[in-house]
C-alpha cells in the first residue's frame, strides 16, 4: 500500500525535484557514491503531534505549580522540560553520523518489484533503536534497529515499472527514539540500481519452431558441432572458435566448445516478428522466448539490429540475452 | 537485524501487552499516595478498571464501547458526589481523575493513546503535591518519574526488554537535570494564585485560632506539627524568654476568649543599647493573617505591620510558607496608654460568682502589684495539676477550674488568673502564641511545633504598662524551665518525639529537621521574593523578567550545547588495525593514490603497488597482514604491532 506521506505532497515539493534545487535543500548531489554518512546538517527535527501534546502538558503543570504556589510543581515542569530538550538531542543522535551503504540488487522483470538492499552501520558505541526506512517514491517503509557495533540490513521493495535501469531514489531514514517527542529524518539517495528486463510476453506464443524456415526463426547447421559452452583460450585452440564477442566486450581469450552431435539451433530473431508490433512489444515477445527456450533447454540465440548472440544455453547465455534486452536502445 | 514491515505511521502502532504492563505500573505508582486518600469503593473500583484492561488484553476481546464507559463515569461522579457533596473541589476533583485515568485506560488502542496516558500520569504526579512537598515525597515521585518515562521510552523501542529502558528513562532525566536546576534558579516567577482557588484548598492546617475555649489549647499541643522555625543571627534567647506572641484576646463571654477588633499602633521604643535579636521565621501556612515573633518585637517584617495590642498582622492570610526577618528585645518594659481601655475590666454579668467573691476580698490589699502579688501565690499555694487532658467544665468554667478540678492546662491558668485580675479592677488580657521551642544543635535552629502552643497573660500596671505574667509558670514552674514533657506527668499522652526517653530518636530527628529546614528554605520557599534576593546577591540588582529570560535562555543553549558535543563523542574508535590501515590509505592518497569507494583492500594494494614500484613489496605486505588481522581467525597482539610498525616504517616517495 502506498504510503501516506507518499499519497499526497505538496505541489512546492515538485520544485526539491530540479536538481540544483535539490542539492542546495537536501545538503548532496544525487546519488551519492559509496557509503554515505548522515552528517548533523542532514539531519532535520521537529516536534511530533505528541511533542505538542507533551508541550501544552508542560503549560498546563506550569499554570498549576503558580497556582497552588508549588514549588516541587515548578521542579516537575521544568524536568520535564529538560527532558523534552534531552530527547532532542537524543533523538538527532540516534540518527546522527549513521552509516548507509547499498548492496547488489538481483535483476528483475518489469512488473516486478525490484528488492533493494541498504545496510546501516550505526558507527558509534550505542544502539540505534527503531529506525524507519522508507523509500519515499514507492512507499514501502520498514523499522530496524540497529545494535552498537554491528549492520543491520533492511530490504526495501520497490516497483519496477519499465525495462532498463531503475535508480533507487530518495530514501527517508526516520526515527522518534527515545521519547516519540521528536521526529528527526535525513534522506539519502545511494547509488543503487537495478536491472530490469522487460516484462516477459504473458502467454508466450508457441516458439519459433527449429525445423522449419518458415516462421520467426530457422534451424542452422553449422558444421557438424553444436556449441555447448566456452572454455579458457589455449595456444592450440583455432581461431574460428574464438569467442571474439566475449572479446569485444573486454573478456579474456575465450574459445567456444562444440558437444560432438548435431543438432538444430533456434534463432529468436527481431527482423522475424510481425512488422506491426511495437518496440516494447517486439521486446516483450522476445523475452519470453528466451525464458520458455531456456526452460525447454533448447540452444538458442537471440539477433537484435546491431547485436546478435550465438545460439547456446545455460543462465550466462540468458542473463547476457535478457540484459541486451532490457538495455534495447538505451545507451 | 530483525526489520519489521511497518505500514502505519509509528505512532498508530496498536498497544500490546508490555506496553499496557509499563501504563498500568506507572498509573498505580502515581495514583498510590492518592488510593490511600480516596474512599476505598473509588480505590477498588480503580483498580478493578485497570484489570479489566489487561484481561481484554490477555484475551485479545474487543474493548468496551464508549456508552459502557459513559455509564461507568457518570456512577463514579455519583458516588463521588455523595461522599463529597461538591464535585469540583481539591480532593474529589484529584480522585475524579485517578477513575479516569482507568476509564482512558479502557480506550487505549495505540501507541498514541497510550503516550496520552502518560502525560495523564505525569500530571497525576504533580497533584500529589498539593498533599505533601516533603523529602519523601520528592523521593517518591522521582522514581516515579523514572518508572513513566521508561514506558513512554518503550513505546518507542517495541522491541527492547525493561531494563534498557529503565537505563534510557535515567540517563535522559540525568540530562534534564542541569536544565531543570537553571529554570528552576532562572524562570521568571509570578507570585500565585493566578484565580481563586476552590474552597477546600487551605483545608487541614493547624495552628491556633481566633479563640481560646478550655481544651482547645491542650487538643493542639497533642500535634508534632511544626507551626514555624527562627534562625537567630547570634546566640539565640533561653528557653524561658521565649515566648512567641500570636492572638491576644480581649473579649470574654464566661467561656470562650475573642480577640475583638483590631487597631493599628505605634512600635515600641527601645533604647538602642538593649541587646536586639535578629533572627528569621519560616512559617508553616496557617491560613490566619497574623505572624509569630519573639516579645517584644521593635524591628517588623517589612509584609506586616504591628497592632496597638503588640502583634504582627500580614496583608494576607498564610496560605504558603513564608520568610519574614524581624528583630526583637526580650523583657522590653513597654509603657503604654491603652491600659484605660475599658475593654481590659470587662467581664460577663452572671459568670463565677466564687472567683468575683475571691477577688473582691483582694481590692483592700492595696494598690495594683500588691494585687497581682496575692492572685500568683493563690495560683501557686493552691496545689494545681498540670495536664494535658483537663477534666471537662461546667457553666462556670473559671469557678469549677479554681475550686473543683485544679487540674488544667495552659488556658485554664491564663483564663482563670485574667478573669481574677478583672474581676479586682486590674486590667489584663489573654495572649496566645508558643512558648519555648527546640533548639536543634545540628543547625542552631529553634523549631516550634504545635506542641508549644501556650496562653499567658498581660496585666497592666501603673507606671510600668502592660506586664507579661505567665499563671502557668506560677502554678508549675517546671513547665517553662523544662518544657512540657518534664512538666507533664510521665503516663501522660505525649507525641512520641517528646518522650525523654527516646534521646537516640531525637538525634535521629536533628538531623532530619535540619536537612527539612534547607529544603524547605531553598526548595519549597524559592519564590519571586527570594529569586530578586538571589539576583541581587550575584550583582544583578533589577532582575525583571526580561533580563532573566535572556539569561535563561543562554543558559540553556549553552546546555544545549554541550549535550550535543556529548552525542557527537560517544562514536566507535576503529580498532587499532582498522586505524592503522586508515592512516596507510591516508598515506596512500597523499602519494597519489587514492581509494575508491568500491574497491577493496586487495585490488586497490595491487594498483598501487603498480603505481608506485618502488615500494610496492611493502604495499603488497601491508595487504596480507592487514587481511589476514581484520578477516583471519584469531590475531595475535605482537602481529598487530607488526603490522602497526611496518605501517609506520613505510616509505612511499
Amino acid at each position: 500500500m502506498p504510503a501516506p506521506g507518499a499519497a499526497r505532497r505538496p505541489r512546492w515539493r515538485a520544485l526539491l525535484e530540479r536538481p540544483r534545487l535539490a542539492r542546495w535543500f537536501y545538503g548532496y548531489r544525487a546519488p551519492e557514491r559509496g557509503t554515505v554518512i548522515l552528517g548533523h546538517r542532514r539531519v532535520y527535527i521537529v516536534p511530533t503531534r505528541l511533542g505538542w501534546m507533551f508541550g501544552a502538558t508542560l503549560g498546563l503543570l506550569l499554570v498549576g505549580a503558580i497556582n497552588y504556589a508549588l514549588s516541587l510543581g515548578f521542579v516537575l515542569t521544568f524536568l520535564l522540560a529538560g527532558l523534552g530538550l534531552a530527547g532532542m538531542v537524543h533523538t538527532t543522535r540516534n540518527l546522527a553520523r549513521m552509516a548507509i551503504s547499498a548492496g547488489r540488487v538481483e535483476p528483475v522483470f518489469a512488473g516486478e518489484s525490484a528488492q533493494f538492499r541498504l545496510f546501516l552501520d550505526g558507527r558509534v558505541a550505542f544502539d540505534r533503536p527503531s529506525i524507519l526506512v522508507r523509500h519515499l517514491g514507492a512507499g514501502a517503509q520498514l523499522v530496524t534497529d540497529v545494535p552498537a557495533g554491528k549492520l543491520a540490513e533492511v530490504v526495501l521493495g520497490v516497483p519496477a515499472l519499465r525495462r532498463g535501469w531503475l535508480g533507487l531514489g530518495r530514501v527517508m531514514l526516520e526515527t522518534r527514539y527515545p521519547l516519540g517527542l521528536f521526529r528527526a529524518w535525513s534522506y539519502v539517495e545511494p547509488d543503487a540500481r537495478a536491472l530490469v528486463y522487460p516484462r516477459p510476453e504473458r502467454a508466450p506464443l508457441p516458439l519459433p519452431s527449429a525445423r522449419t524456415d518458415a516462421g520467426a526463426a530457422r534451424a542452422q547447421a553449422r558444421g557438424s558441432d553444436d556449441f555447448s559452452g566456452l572454455r579458457s583460450y589455449q595456444a592450440s585452440d583455432s581461431p574460428r572458435h574464438v569467442a571474439w564477442k566475449a572479446v569485444a566486450r573486454g573478456d579474456e581469450l575465450l574459445t567456444k566448445q562444440f558437444s560432438g552431435e548435431s543438432a538444430a539451433e533456434l534463432w529468436l530473431d527481431w527482423h522475424a516478428l510481425p512488422s506491426d508490433l511495437g518496440v516494447e512489444d517486439r521486446l516483450s515477445r522476445l523475452a519470453g522466448w528466451v525464458l520458455a527456450a531456456e526452460q525447454a533447454g533448447a540452444h538458442y540465440g537471440l539477433r537484435l539490429p546491431g547485436t546478435e548472440f550465438a545460439p547456446a544455453h545455460g543462465d550466462a547465455h540468458r542473463t547476457a540475452c535478457l540484459q541486451a534486452l532490457a538495455l534495447f536502445g538505451t545507451s | 537485524m530483525s526489520a519489521m514491515a511497518h505500514p502505519l505511521a509509528p505512532d498508530a502502532r496498536p498497544v500490546n501487552g508490555r506496553d499496557l504492563a509499563w501504563l498500568v505500573l506507572s498509573l498505580v505508582i502515581v495514583s498510590a499516595p492518592h488510593a490511600l486518600r480516596a474512599p476505598w469503593w473509588l480505590t477498588g473500583l480503580t483498580l478493578m478498571l485497570f484489570a479489566w484492561r489487561i484481561v481484554l488484553s490477555t484475551t485479545r476481546s474487543p474493548l468496551p464501547s464508549r456508552w459502557i464507559l459513559f455509564a461507568l463515569a457518570a456512577l463514579a461522579m455519583f458516588g463521588i458526589w455523595a461522599e463529597y457533596r461538591i464535585l469540583f473541589g481539591r480532593s474529589p476533583g484529584i480522585i475524579l481523575l485517578m477513575l479516569f485515568s482507568g476509564l482512558k485506560l479502557l480506550e487505549v488502542r495505540t501507541h498514541r493513546d497510550a503516550t496520552v496516558v502518560v502525560f495523564l500520569c505525569y500530571f497525576l504526579v504533580i497533584t500529589n503535591f498539593l498533599y505533601s512537598q516533603s523529602i519523601p515525597t520528592g523521593i517518591a515521585m522521582g522514581v516515579a518519574l523514572v518508572v513513566v518515562t521508561a514506558a513512554l521510552v518503550s513505546f518507542n523501542a517495541p522491541q527492547r526488554g525493561a531494563r534498557p529502558d529503565l537505563r534510557t528513562a535515567s540517563l535522559l532525566l540525568a540530562h534534564a537535570v542541569p536544565a531543570a536546576l537553571v529554570l528552576f534558579v532562572l524562570f521568571p516567577r509570578v507570585q500565585g494564585p493566578l484565580w481563586s482557588l476552590p474552597q477546600d484548598a487551605h483545608s487541614g492546617v493547624t495552628g491556633l485560632s481566633e479563640t481560646m475555649a478550655p481544651g482547645n489549647l491542650a487538643q493542639l499541643a497533642r500535634s508534632d506539627a511544626i507551626s514555624f522555625r527562627a534562625e537567630f543571627d547570634g546566640e539565640a534567647p533561653p528557653q524561658p524568654l521565649r515566648y512567641w506572641r500570636g492572638p491576644v484576646l480581649w473579649e470574654f463571654d464566661g467561656r470562650t476568649w475573642r480577640m475583638g477588633p483590631t487597631t493599628r499602633g505605634a512600635l515600641p521604643e527601645a533604647a538602642p543599647s538593649l541587646p536586639r535579636y535578629r533572627y528569621s521565621v519560616v512559617i508553616e501556612p496557617h491560613d490566619r493573617n497574623w505572624l509569630y515573633g519573639l516579645e517584644t518585637v521593635v524591628e517588623p517584617p517589612p509584609q506586616a505591620r504591628v497592632t496597638s495590642d503588640g502583634r504582627l498582622l500580614a496583608r494576607d492570610p498564610v496560605r504558603r510558607r513564608l520568610r519574614y526577618d524581624l528583630a526583637s528585645v526580650a523583657d522590653l518594659q513597654v509603657d503604654s496608654a491603652d491600659g484605660s481601655d475599658a475593654r481590659a475590666l470587662a467581664l460577663p454579668a452572671g459568670f463565677n460568682p466564687r472567683a468575683r467573691a475571691l477577688a473582691d476580698t483582694w481590692k483592700a490589699a492595696g494598690p495594683d502589684d500588691a494585687r497581682l502579688a496575692r492572685a500568683i501565690a493563690h495560683l501557686r499555694d493552691g496545689n494545681y495539676a498540670y495536664t494535658l487532658e483537663p477534666p471537662l467544665l461546667g457553666r462556670d468554667s473559671v469557678d469549677d477550674f479554681l475550686f473543683g478540678t485544679k487540674a488544667g492546662f495552659c488556658e485554664h491558668f491564663a483564663s482563670a488568673f485574667v478573669f481574677l485580675m478583672r474581676a479586682a479592677d486590674v486590667p489584663a488580657r489573654v495572649v496566645t502564641g508558643y512558648q519555648g521551642g527546640e533548639l536543634n544543635p545540628v543547625d542552631r535552629i529553634i523549631t516550634v511545633r504545635q506542641s508549644d502552643a501556650h496562653a499567658w497573660a498581660e496585666v497592666f500596671l501603673q507606671g510600668r504598662g502592660w506586664v507579661r505574667v505567665d499563671p502557668t509558670a506560677a502554678a508549675i514552674p517546671g513547665r517553662i524551665e523544662a518544657g512540657l514533657a518534664r512538666a507533664l506527668p510521665s503516663d501522660a499522652a505525649l507525641p512520641l518525639l517528646m518522650r525523654p526517653q527516646l534521646e537516640w530518636l531525637r538525634g535521629l530527628r536533628n538531623n532530619w529537621e535540619a536537612l527539612t529546614h534547607q529544603w524547605n528554605v531553598w526548595v519549597l520557599g524559592y519564590n519571586p521574593d527570594r529569586q530578586r534576593d538571589l539576583m541581587a546577591y550575584i550583582g544583578m540588582r533589577d532582575a525583571d523578567w526580561r533580563k532573566l529570560t535572556a539569561i535563561l535562555f543562554t543558559v540553556l543553549g549553552g546546555f544545549t550545547v554541550v549535550l550535543v558535543l556529548w552525542s557527537l563523542r560517544l562514536r566507535v574508535r576503529p580498532d587499532p588495525v582498522q586505524r592503522a590501515w586508515l592512516a596507510f590509505c591516508r598515506r596512500l592518497r597523499n602519494a597519489g593514490v587514492d581509494r575508491a569507494p568500491h574497491e577493496g583492500p586487495r585490488d586497490f594494494a595491487q594498483r598501487a603497488a603498480q603505481q608506485l614500484p618502488h615500494a610496492s613489496a611493502s604495499i603488497t605486505d601491508i595487504a596480507q597482514r592487514y587481511l589476514s588481522l581484520r578477516y583471519g581467525k584469531h590475531a595475535a597482539p605482537s602481529e598487530v604491532d607488526g603490522f602497526r610498525r611496518r605501517v609506520r616504517e613505510i616509505r612511499l616517495t
